[in-house]
């Protein structure tokens, strides 16, 4: 039903050939401005979807549609198995020990949101703590903000270097007068493509008795993540930036805490037995899955996975390692251009994100867009971490497993065209 | 690449004119495109005949928010506010002369639209609602 590239061998990195990948992505075919290939590096943002995602959804629109879990006919049963199966695909993806810890959402910012609602507003008081960093796309700020707002917890900050890369040397200092309840840390930073350290941050967060929520938007589409061996609690990520439908993500939860957490909407879906006075709830994870889901889009979701697993995710990160590292020494020669985050060899997401000294990103942006060259400007929903480096807006380019050197070289070619535009040469 | 950029824009970008504060400012406003990071801060001043007199402005941001609030400083000039008033989006892209995307399109109103925001702070009025580009652009008095 959905082609995908063989499996590799147990043990082995082989190269990705981001030729032969980009063929399955029609989009990329021909850019709208000049019929060139699409050199689309703004995946940060959102992925594009490879032929089998939008099978799938055809599949499921034409072959197997009916609302799940309460239909007795053919494909209201077949539709609830397809839908259910991506349970058990995110479990294996994140190495979650059971589907039960899985709760699809409409993406990341949705997760985060149930888990401040839910557990934040049930445990959260004066003098506990939220630790969050000044890294933050709004969707790990805002919500905490509102929860300690709600609660008397107070929020507070890892901050970041003057290149964005955050400071971990004195966290004790960070959680002194109050108690320590939850670190809710973004994994690879949309913004900057700074990573965090959670190999140091989660066992001293351990030590102090908190709870960790990594926000794995960027981080679970482009590297193996192991929610066990991470040592955390939550995590949340979008289906759309692994290459699946907008409108489908999960939080994974360790089931135990899951548990406890009261349900935070309600209505159908959700319930095990209502009366007119009252109502009792159902078991995880449906209890946090009021409403109708994303049926096609979770389904369409797994389509993505199943894709992206048959790469193999260690394969797509060292592809974007190398790309970056190779983006970043390109950028570095043109003249004015300042590369934001983490040094060059220092450890980098998939993301560049960079200043040109008498341009305005917008500008820069519009430019190259006219090349079919399509970057980002401007704050990446991270006003507070702008407003911290003292810029207002960022260009950013972001890679993916279907982005190739030429890409890249196309982005160089274009900057040196804003230069000229602009009278810089 | 460039027909975007007309040298109008850019030569708007590198020189703007009436940048700069006015002593004694009849009304002046401020205004952002929190979606770009673009500011201006306008002042006018308005002569003996109800007209205006003199603009100024500073700012920061890309070069269609700067360029179209340097371009539409000339073109205030002389105008009565009620001739302010009646100026539309149609007027600001006839002006700059380029095709925009609706993204941008905002960074070209952006000028105009504090303009008349302090046209209306300075009577007492409220803004129309509905005037393009407003719900997007946040407001500061100045």
């Amino acid at each position: 039903m959905i082609e995908s590239p063989a499996p590799a061998a147990p043990g082995a990195v082989p190269a990705l050939d981001p030729e032969r990948i980009s063929a399955d992505f029609p989009i990329l075919a021909a850019g709208p401005n000049t019929g060139r290939r699409l050199a689309f590096l703004d995946s940060a943002a959102s992925a594009m979807k490879p032929r089998a995602v939008i099978d799938s959804l055809r599949a499921t629109y034409e072959g197997a549609y009916a609302n799940v879990h309460r239909g007795v006919y053919a494909h209201a049963a077949t539709a609830t198995a397809n839908f259910e199966a991506v349970r058990e695909q995110v479990r294996a993806l994140l190495n979650a020990r059971t589907p039960r810890e899985v709760i699809f959402t409409r993406g990341t910012t949705e997760a985060i949101n149930l888990v401040a609602y839910s557990w934040g507003r049930t445990n959260l008081g004066p003098g506990d703590i939220v630790l969050t960093t000044e890294l933050e796309h709004h969707s790990n700020l805002v919500p905490w903000q509102q929860a300690c707002a709600a609660t008397g917890g107070e929020l507070r900050f890892i901050p970041v270097d003057d290149d964005g890369v955050l400071d971990v040397s004195d966290l004790d200092s960070l959680v002194a007068g109050g108690t320590l309840r939850m670190v809710a840390v973004v994994h690879a930073s949309n913004s900057l493509g700074t990573i965090t350290p959670l190999d140091l941050v989660v066992p001293w967060a351990k030590a102090q008795g908190s709870l960790v929520l990594v926000d794995g938007a960027q981080s679970v589409p482009h590297t193996s993540v192991d929610v066990q061996a991470l040592g955390i609690d939550f995590l949340a990520f979008s289906g759309h930036k692994l290459m699946g439908p907008t409108g489908a993500g999960a939080l994974w939860g360790r089931e135990e805490l899951l548990a406890e957490m009261p349900p935070w909407q309600f209505g159908g879906e959700m319930i095990r037995r209502v009366e007119y006075a009252g109502a009792t709830f159902n078991d995880l994870p449906w209890k946090f899955e009021a409403g109708t889901p994303a049926i096609a889009e979770v389904i369409g979701m797994g389509a993505a996975i199943e894709y992206l697993t048959g790469l193999g995710l260690d394969a797509v990160h060292a592809h974007e390692v190398q790309l970056v590292r190779y983006g970043h020494e390109r950028l570095l020669e043109v003249p004015g251009l300042r590369v934001l985050g983490p040094a060059l060899g220092e450890p980098r997401g998939g993301v560049l994100s960079f200043t040109l000294e008498g341009t305005h990103p917008h500008d820069i942006a519009t430019l190259l867009d006219t090349q079919d060259v399509n970057v980002r400007a401007g704050h990446h929903c991270t006003q507070p971490l702008m407003k911290r480096l003292g810029i207002h807006a960022t260009a950013r380019a972001s890679v993916y497993a279907y982005n190739t050197r030429e890409d890249v070289d196309r982005l160089i070619d274009g900057l040196g065209e804003v230069r000229r535009v602009f009278g810089l040469t | 690449m460039d027909d975007m950029y007309r040298e109008l824009i850019l030569e708007h970008y590198r020189n703007p004119q009436n940048y700069g504060t006015l002593a004694e400012p009849t009304f002046e406003a401020e205004g952002q495109n929190p979606l770009c990071g673009d500011e201006l801060h306008v002042q006018v001043a308005i002569d003996d005949e109800g007209r205006v007199g003199e603009v100024r402005f500073t700012g920061q941001g890309c070069a269609i928010s700067q360029a179209s609030m340097s371009i539409l400083t000339d073109e205030l000039v002389g105008k009565t506010l009620d001739d302010v008033a009646a100026m539309t989006r149609e007027d600001i892209v006839e002006l700059i002369g380029i095709d925009l995307t609706p993204v941008r399109l905002k960074c070209a109103l952006l000028g105009l639209v504090v303009v008349k925001m302090g046209m209306h702070e300075h009577a007492g009025t409220t803004a129309p609602a509905g005037w393009e580009g407003v719900d997007e652009i946040s407001w500061g008095a100045g």
